[in-house]
């Protein structure tokens, strides 16, 4: 594990894999809900966890906090996303990945999904959890406007657009979950160590 | 209640903002002066995260349905109430406008970004414990049209004295904490040079225009979380510091963390800007 400084008050630590930045998040998110760490924020990525808003001499609990190996504390949810599969870019994905569209679909619900971290929007996960090798590029051009719901991937992430944007992901599909309102107690459905599957609506 | 006459280019209800949501993806947003936002607050007796409205360089109009007292802070503009100028004074202009009286508050001459605080505090609906307009999201108010009406919340303390707010200056010099990705980058030249800030600035972040850093590393930065101040690099070498509405993470490397944005708040396309550093 390595420390680096963010700041005066912000903490970068550098993780091998995405397994140990679950386990680092997981750790940090129940030692705050203890009160044994004040952070303003936590923030996973993808290979790291940001600590923002700390106490000096943090950086020093941190190196008796690291979690074994493979600890899985994570009390994520499990959330299942009805999704219809007729994106415009699913053939793309299909062609990708040398399949028929049909095995595209059969891959994209019958593998487990983890929201690895959020971002580029409110309640936008990035979830990890296919193999490497079906990673797949962005598009070269992004669309002007994504419609929400879009379910959607790039790089070695499925993604679902909460809100209409601009976007460069591969579209695969579309779902009528509401991804984040501010009205419900926890706005995003979404949340790093949710375990997600994409169901066929 | 506030009638807005004269919206201005971009006026936003903002407040201390909405930390604690990055890992949902949800920027800080809020006031970019705050010092400006807190002493606008205490000078109508407001707690500190009482919302106002931040006005971006040529201020606004407002009408006011009742009699309502009044801070004009941050950037230095002329402020007529019920078309009387105001002096200001300790870096505020304060004021009461008469029922149906009109406020407005003239384009700036030194700064950016005028605050307005009301006694009982802009009354929209908050969202996510702010109200805050976030011009990345768009969570919070919409900008402000003219047209539009504000509710104001019920004045509760009395007015509080503070100190002298910080002088605006024609150029800034910025202490800066290297790291967390200072070796993707000749982040000595940081310090050798010096930048102006471009018009592309806005709420998001301070764009720098100067000598563009030498990349030390290639490769490319797995996404990960970003503070406010974050000196972020893009591929052309050019700087950009992270403001209040910063994405909540990125994929450029952070060569290091400005201590404190404040002054950028108020810093107009062309200011000087040079970097310290700090341990």
């Amino acid at each position: 594990m390595k420390i680096r400084r963010v700041g005066a008050a912000g903490l970068l630590i550098e993780c091998p894999d995405p397994d140990r930045v679950e386990d680092w998040r997981a750790e940090l998110w129940r030692r705050r809900e203890s009160g044994e760490l004040h952070a303003a924020e936590i923030v996973p990525g993808a290979l790291t966890v940001l600590l923002d808003g700390v106490a000096p001499g943090t950086a020093e609990l941190l190196a008796a906090w690291e979690p074994a190996p493979g600890e899985r504390r994570s009390g994520g949810s499990n959330v299942a996303i009805p999704t219809v599969f007729d994106g415009e870019d699913l053939e793309s994905v299909a062609d990708l990945w040398a399949v028929t569209p049909d095995e595209a679909v059969r891959r994209l619900t019958a593998t487990p999904l983890t929201v690895a971290f959020s971002g580029f929007a409110p309640g936008f996960a990035y979830m990890r959890g296919f193999p490497d090798e079906w990673a797949v590029p962005r598009l070269a051009a992004p669309r002007p406007r994504v419609p929400a719901g879009s379910v959607a991937l790039a790089g070695g992430y499925a993604g679902i657009y909460p809100t209409a944007s601009p976007g460069g992901w591969r579209l695969v599909g579309r779902t009528d979950q509401k991804l984040f309102d501010v009205r419900r107690e926890h706005p995003a459905l979404l949340t790093p160590g949710t375990r997600v599957r994409l169901v066929a609506a | 209640m506030i009638t807005v006459l004269r919206a201005g280019p971009l006026t936003t209800v903002q407040d201390l903002g909405r930390p604690g949501y990055a890992h949902l993806g949800v920027p800080r947003s809020g006031a970019l002066d705050q010092p400006a936002l807190r002493l606008a607050n205490r000078f109508v007796g407001n707690a500190d995260d009482a919302a106002v409205l931040e006005t971006t360089v040529l201020g606004c109009a407002l009408r006011f349905a009742d009699r309502t007292l009044v801070a004009v802070t941050g950037a230095v503009a002329d402020v007529d109430a019920d078309r009387r100028p105001v002096e200001r004074l300790r870096g505020c202009q304060l004021f009461e406008v008469p029922a149906g009286g009109i406020l407005d508050v003239k384009r700036a001459t030194r700064g950016v970004r005028s605050y307005i605080a009301v006694a009982g505090g802009i009354a929209v609906e908050p969202v996510l414990g702010s109200r805050s307009t976030d011009t990345l999201s768009g969570l919070g108010p919409a900008r402000l049209a003219d047209g539009d009406t504000l509710p104001i919340g019920v004045p509760a303390l009395a007015p509080s004295l503070v100190g002298e707010p910080a002088p605006i200056t024609g150029e800034l010099v910025l202490g800066v904490r290297l790291g967390p990705r200072d070796d993707w980058y000749a982040t000595k030249e940081l310090f050798g040079s010096s930048y102006r800030i471009s018009p592309l600035s806005n709420r998001v972040g301070a764009r720098l225009a100067g000598n563009a850093l030498t990349r030390a590393k290639a490769g490319e930065l797995p996404s990960e979380g970003v503070v406010l101040g974050a000196v972020q690099v893009p591929a052309d070498g050019q700087p950009i510091i992270f403001l209040a509405d910063h994405p909540t993470t990125g994929g450029y490397p952070v060569v290091g963390v400005v201590d404190d944005v404040t002054p950028l708040a108020q810093a107009r396309p062309g200011t000087t800007v040079r970097f310290r550093e700090l341990d």
